[in-house]
């Protein structure tokens, strides 16, 4: 049987993943993928792989949104679609 | 084209939820991932053949290094591909200018600073700790690399990167990305010239004043130390790079 | 509801790995915009990571390190170590060098559309292309 905790954490994944590919505002995306990827930190963790959680923390929440905003910067922040 | 996107992407969606039908029940322990020799073997023997209690570092760095070796290549082949495409000895006035850079603030906010100048030390020392920790709790080179990265990427976003630049000049960089995969393929050329295979750390006890099984414990540290050598290196050249489009000057 | 509840809810989170996966799979054909079909690009990759870790998943088990007492030289020494009780560790391993390499070919990634956008002023795929049409083929 699957926890209630990881199918309220899958169902909000979806909803995270739906709205960083609506928003017009790609700084506004690359926040909201933040939250995404540390929602898929406590899934893992949920699903004790300690470590992959650990590096997805550090990796997915971290460094990938840092350089995410470091190109919204460089680039268009309005998206058309 | 939407359209098509839409069915292809539906047909795939269908075949594949068609076939978790078959999938064992959601955390079956006699499902063929759980119940295989391998991963039974790695649990029940780990203790005794490599003294490490943490599975996952035993497997990453020793019995599946191999593995780890090229995954750490292919970060620091990625890190040289960026500043290939990205570096920019000039003023970086070349082309259409960024929609936002333009209207940044020219000094640091003080209380970002200062409080960066207070976190930055812990991470560091934190980033160390998880590296050296990493065969008795999570943790490990990757993750102690990518924070250790961090920490200089903080630097950077609170005064810019020139100041980071001070600490981590881009010669540094490339020195210690480099010093990285050396030590990782050296420790594995070390066991092929002791007359094993290419790194089989057992071997290593006749070098380190351990035991064959203790040799392997130290040398997972090793390795774990070259990997995140080069992982904070090259983590930070992506930002430093992406940052800057590649002039390293000024930043967010 | 017969349906649901022998096919969607013991699978409900196999369901949800595929629906991310169609979900970044259709950003990344069906977007205009670059960095958006980056993020489905990352979605996608997340998706993979996820199903191949919850299939290491075991009903009960503890997280993949060992407790100390059962090291050689301790007071557990002798016991049995129960592959039952611990978690796959393998899935584990094989996902956490892809994770370090994802952000790594996202940085190349967006290193790429960075270099776009200083050429053509823009990341919208139909602006690239029809700047690309309107330039005299030599």
């Amino acid at each position: 049987m699957i926890p209630i905790f990881d199918i309220i954490l899958l169902v909000f994944l979806v909803v995270t993943a739906l709205i960083a590919l609506r928003v017009r505002d790609l700084l506004a995306a690359s926040m909201v993928f933040g939250i995404y990827s540390f929602l898929i930190c406590l899934l893992w963790a949920q699903m004790t792989a300690v470590d992959v959680a650990f590096t997805e923390a550090a990796v997915g929440a971290g460094v990938s949104t840092v350089i995410m905003v470091a190109t919204v910067y460089q680039t268009a922040r309005r998206s058309k679609d | 084209m939407k359209g098509l996107a839409l069915f292809a992407v539906v047909l795939t969606g269908a075949l594949l939820l068609y076939a978790t039908g078959d999938f064992p029940a959601w955390g079956s322990v006699h499902s063929p991932a759980n119940g295989g020799e391998l991963s039974s073997h790695y649990i029940e023997n780990v203790r005794t053949e490599t003294k490490v209690p943490n599975i996952v570092t035993a497997v990453l760095a020793d019995y599946r290094s191999y593995d780890t070796m090229f995954e750490t290549v292919v970060v620091f082949v990625a890190g040289i591909a960026i500043i290939a495409l990205l570096r920019d000895f000039g003023n970086g006035s070349r082309g259409y200018p960024p929609a936002l850079a333009n209207n940044l603030p020219e000094e640091p906010d003080l209380i970002i600073t200062q409080t960066c100048n207070l976190v930055i030390p812990v991470l560091q020392i934190f980033a160390l700790y998880v590296l050296a920790h990493g065969h008795y709790s999570p943790g490990g080179g990757f993750q102690g690399g990518v924070m250790l990265g961090a920490s200089y990427i903080l630097i950077a976003l609170a005064n810019g990167v020139e100041v980071a630049m001070k600490a981590m000049s881009e010669r540094k960089i490339m020195l210690l990305a480099a010093t990285g995969i050396l030590i990782y393929s050296g420790t594995g050329l070390i066991c092929l010239l002791l007359g094993e295979n290419f790194l089989d750390y057992h071997v290593l006890s006749r070098i380190l004043p351990t035991d064959p099984i203790m040799a392997r414990s130290h040398a997972i540290l090793i390795v774990e130390t070259g990997v995140a050598v080069t992982v904070a290196a090259i983590m930070f050249s992506i930002y430093a790079n992406l940052a800057t489009r590649g002039t390293l000057k000024g930043g967010l | 509801m017969e349906f649901v509840e022998q096919f969607i809810v013991p699978k409900f989170n196999y369901w949800i790995y595929v629906v991310l996966m169609m979900i970044g799979m259709h950003a990344m054909i069906a977007k205009n915009n670059f960095f958006k079909k980056l993020i489905g690009m990352a979605i996608f990759q997340t998706a993979i990571i996820l199903f191949y870790v919850s299939i290491g998943v075991k009903e009960g088990a503890n997280i993949p390190i060992l407790d100390h007492h059962m090291m050689p030289g301790e007071v557990h020494a002798n016991d049995p170590v129960i592959a039952a009780k611990f978690t796959n560790p393998l899935p584990h391993v094989l996902m956490l060098t892809a994770i370090v390499v994802s952000v790594a070919t996202l940085g190349l990634a967006l290193a790429i559309s960075q270099k776009i956008y200083r050429e053509y002023g823009t990341l919208e795929e139909d602006d690239i292309l029809s700047q690309i049409k309107l330039e005299p083929n030599d």
